[in-house]
């Protein structure tokens, strides 16, 4: 299969053509942010403060990334379950955010809010964390330092390897990939 | 009476610790090198490809095979005949996981209360240690650190005797569909079945780290763990979740006695990277 490659931040013309099940590789700047961060995001937007960052055109990676051992721009960084971002994520997705990364299945709230937004949800493979890292050249702290490894990062990722799992349109891997190689056990 | 020092239990854990958290177990790399060839689904197979290169890399600089180093679970079997000196046993083992987490560059992914502080402790402790008090002088420690992708997939439920076998299979099978590519496929499934309520969960957590390549001693309990992972496969979940016959490598079952009203069954979930390292002192 060919990889498409695609420019961060985003673009919405372009990433109206990827399609559920497109491999990508994925090369500039991206956010990170999981459970706690979003929380605080959620709550600038509940109360009129300014997030930390402008999620307009951006992708966030949901990842609490190990620390750097020496030698190494970062430590292993693999995908979190996105699920436990749900909750918040149509609200940033309403202030321009495009693509979100993660591992595991979206609910339909989020995939109704990128339809109406436009926006991507890519997949990166869960548990390949220190092959991944090595994708990331450059990790920098932007906010929420005291989270520990649940602040906010700033990565710079060089073909960096997704899946698009749920694309514009609301077309989702999670279900035609699994139809497809289902059998009835007592057949 | 054996005297152990705290302070080689100490430095066992250490080093168990970085062990899991680099290295994966043969049994596991072998399971998944060999489902990278003969996975029906191409981005299946090209998924198990990169896990197989993952654990390469992972043992090879020591880094975390996953970010999610985990809560670290211990069990600790300990001899009658030992006479531990010289510290503190449960701030022994939560020393080991400071120093291991700290100085092995692992994920400190621990908050101190559950529902309204969150803090993170920043030193990964405290562990969740089980301990247990068997015959002789040794202490065999079993060390493994969990990641929470899976874990929040576990399930545990009080089946009744009526159920049967049906109740189990469909139950386990059920749990496992509705987790779809949340825990990380190709998934190893711990199961308990019997005791009391928290007996099963404990069985099942132990079952997560039993080695792939062996099997219940009890003939029929072997059939249903081989008749679990065949109906599992037969969900087409595959690896990362996005369609193929690798969806968990081995199902590992342990019972227990239990009580004439029930029958407790309880499934603890790990990923591909089910790391777990052990040691008899």
């Amino acid at each position: 299969m060919e990889n498409i490659r695609v420019q961060l931040p985003l673009n919405k013309e372009e990433i109206a053509k990827l399609r559920a099940g497109d491999t990508v590789l994925l090369t500039g700047i991206m956010y990170t942010a999981r459970d706690a961060a979003h929380k605080r995001l959620v709550a600038c937007l509940d109360e009129g403060r300014e997030m930390p960052f402008d999620v307009k055109n951006q992708l966030i990676y949901y990842v609490g990334p190990a620390p750097a051992s020496p030698g190494h721009a970062v430590g292993s960084a693999g995908p979190t379950t996105s699920y436990r971002m749900d909750a918040y994520a149509p609200r940033l997705l309403d202030e321009g955010l495009l693509g979100m990364m993660g591992k595991g299945k979206r609910n339909d709230k989020v995939i109704e809010s990128m339809k109406k937004n436009g926006a991507v949800y890519f997949g990166a493979v869960g548990g390949a964390a220190a092959l991944i890292s090595q994708k990331i050249e450059k990790s920098e702290v932007v906010a929420y330092e005291d989270l520990g490894a649940e602040a906010i990062h700033r990565f710079t990722v060089k073909d960096f390897p997704a899946l698009v799992i749920i694309d514009s349109l609301g077309n989702n891997v999670y279900m035609d990939g699994p139809r497809k190689y289902a059998v009835d056990p007592d057949q | 009476m054996r005297e152990i020092e705290a302070s080689v239990i100490k430095k066992t854990i250490y080093d168990l610790i970085l062990k899991a958290s680099y290295e994966i177990g043969d049994d596991v790399y072998a399971c998944v090198a060999n489902c990278a060839e003969c996975e029906e689904s191409p981005s299946g197979r090209e998924v198990l490809k990169q896990l197989k290169e993952n654990y390469d890399i992972a043992k090879r600089e020591r880094v975390a095979i996953c970010q999610d180093t985990g809560m670290c679970v211990l069990f600790i079997d300990i001899g009658q005949e030992v006479h531990i000196t010289g510290g503190d046993f449960t701030e022994t083992v939560n020393n080991a996981v400071r120093e291991a987490y700290k100085e092995g560059y692992l994920r400190k992914s621990v908050v101190n209360d559950p529902l309204y502080d969150r803090i993170n402790t920043k030193d990964n402790t405290p562990a969740v240690i089980h301990t247990r008090i068997v015959p002789g002088d040794k202490i065999d420690i079993m060390v493994t650190p969990k990641g929470f992708g899976s874990e929040n997939m576990s399930a545990i439920k009080m089946l009744v005797p009526a159920d049967g076998e049906k109740g189990v299979i469909d139950f386990v099978v059920d749990t496992v569909k509705k987790a779809g590519p949340n825990p990380c496929p190709p998934i190893i499934v711990g199961v308990g079945i019997g005791g009391t309520f928290e007996i099963a969960a404990l069985m099942a957590k132990r079952m997560t780290a039993r080695s792939i390549d062996t099997v219940n001693p009890d003939p029929r309990y072997q059939r249903l763990e081989e008749e679990l992972l065949r109906r599992i496969n037969c969900l087409g979940i595959g690896p990362a979740g996005i369609g193929g016959r690798t969806t968990a490598l081995k199902v590992n079952i342990e019972t227990y006695p239990t009580h004439i009203a029930g029958m407790p069954v309880a499934i603890n979930i790990v990923c591909h990277a089910a790391r777990h390292a052990h040691a008899v002192i």
